[in-house]
Order: C-alpha cells, then structure tokens, then sequence
C-alpha cells in the first residue's frame, strides 16, 4: 500500500505540473471536460476565426492525454484498466459525466486540480457536491 | 508554441493518471467506498494523488498571480467566479452520481481511451452524448428570456 500511495503523489504532482505547464504557459485552465467540451462545442457551432487557435489548444491538449499510455507502457510501466459496470451503467454513467460537468462549469481536474488548489469557492463547493454524491452512490450501490 | 505547450501539458497529465493508477476505475471506486473505511480495506491513493496534483496546481498560480502574462502570450484567467448557483451545484451533483455510478471521469477515460477497450469506448460516446445535449440545453437556456 505505501508504494501505492507514494505513485499517487509522484502521479498526482505530475498532475499538477501538466495544468501548471498549461496555465503558465498558456494562459489556460486544465479542466478536461471544458477542454473536451469546447471540441465539441466547435464541432457543433462552427468556429469562427479568431476561436480557431484556442479550439486546436483544447484538441492538442486531449490528443496528449490519449497518448500518454504510449511513452508510459515505452517506459516499462504496467496498467490493468478494470471496469465493473456493466454497458448500462457505463452509458448512464457517461451521460451524466458529460452533461453534469459542462453544467457545473467542470469536473475532477477543472474544479478539483485547478479551482481547488486557488481556493475558488465556487470550485470548493463543485467537489464537496461531487464527492458528496459520488460517495453516497457508490453507498447505495453496495446495497442493492 | 502554444500548442507544443497544449500536447505536452496533456502528455504529462496523462502519465500523471497512469503512474498514480487513476486511470483505472477501480482505483476511484475503491476510494470512493467509505462504508470499506470499517472493514479495514479502504483505499485512500486518491487522496494522495489530489493533495499532490493541488500543491503543485497552487505552487503554478502563486507564479501566475506575479506574472503579468502567459510565457507564449495571451492572458493569465481572472479572478473566479464568486457565486454559487443552481448550475454549479446541480451540474457537480449530476457529475458526481456518474463518476460514483462508473468510477470514470474525463481525464482518465481520455487517457485509457486507448486501454481500456470496448467499456471505456462506451463510456466516453455517451459522455460526448452528453456533451453535445448540454450544448443543444445551454442554447436553450440562454435564447429563452430571463
């Protein structure tokens, strides 16, 4: 367990130093939902010249995250992705993600990494509600 | 450089979920299970891995904040937002009634996209679904008079 948590700081800081990167250089909040939100977004709506530029930022910015797993497992590293619920759920669970999060103005990263770590109130308020009702779903889910 | 700056930002924050397992849903859903707190097999990783992401995260916005501007141009965000309403509270409890249901928020099902086989892929169509009906709502909202 201690070797788990000691990945999860040196992964968490790695984390933090990816929307540091982002936001120093960049000017731009690493919040994946906005980020995968405005894709979509502008696929949708059309993008007009000028939002060209901040639309393949949010592109590039994903196609790192689905990459990463190539220098990860390159690096020797190992992962085992288990999924419990079943294609029901999993369809629910992402309707709900992605609608959830562009309402709430932003998830885990946006709220949490981001927000969180400048103490905006509203970002503190988003997780003490997400973890709040994340914690009592998967409550409920041990009973039934 | 900008966009240099976009990919490796994201390549990093993607082996940042790999290294510390949050990719893996699992993983949160074994956080997530307080009620495991008293049968002594808790798993708190995800603890450690928010309290590392946020001392790094608020180590970058005490140099932003004496920053004038972004290293490759544009402008740094403003202050936050300050009030707290229906669309932050009901957005975050919906958000979180599915990241409880699938253990799966965005980062890392973007990140296992490519790992996490045919679940994941389910996983990340219906939550573009769910994105693209938020966009449809959104106009909704905002076109019907106040």
């Amino acid at each position: 367990m201690p070797q788990d948590w000691l990945n999860g700081l040196i992964g968490g800081g790695l984390i933090g130093a990816g929307a540091g990167l982002y936001l120093l250089g960049a000017g731009r909040i690493a919040g994946i939902s906005g980020i995968a939100g405005s894709v979509v977004d502008g696929l949708l709506d059309g993008l007009p010249r000028r939002a060209l530029s901040a639309w393949s930022e949010s592109l590039l910015f994903a196609l790192g995250l689905l990459l990463a797993p190539i220098p990860f497992l390159a690096l020797g590293g190992e992962i085992d992705i288990r999924i419990a619920a079943g294609a029901p759920a999993l369809i629910v669970a992402g309707l709900l993600v992605g609608f959830g999060a562009r309402l709430g103005s932003g998830c885990t990263s946006g709220h949490g990494v981001c927000g969180g770590a400048r103490l905006s109130k509203r970002s503190l308020a988003a997780m003490a509600t997400f973890m709040a009702v994340a914690i009592a779903v998967v409550f409920v889910g041990r009973l039934v | 450089m900008r966009k240099i700056v976009a990919f490796v930002a994201g390549l990093v924050f993607g082996l940042g979920l790999l290294i510390s397992d949050m990719a893996n849903p699992a993983r949160v859903l074994a956080f997530l299970d307080v009620a495991a707190i008293a049968e002594g097999t808790w798993d708190p990783t995800l603890a450690f891995v928010m309290g590392g992401a946020m001392a790094v995260s608020a180590l970058a916005w005490l140099i932003a904040y004496r920053r004038s501007a972004p290293v490759f141009g544009g402008s740094l965000p403003g202050a936050p937002k300050q009030s707290i309403d229906a669309r932050l509270l009901g957005g975050s409890a919906l958000f979180g009634a599915g990241w409880g249901l699938a253990g799966i928020c965005p980062g890392p099902a973007l990140t296992a996209a490519g790992l996490g086989g045919a679940p994941m892929l389910l996983f990340i169509g219906a939550m573009l679904v769910g994105m693209m009906i938020y966009n449809r709502v959104d106009r909704m909202l905002t076109a019907a008079p106040a």
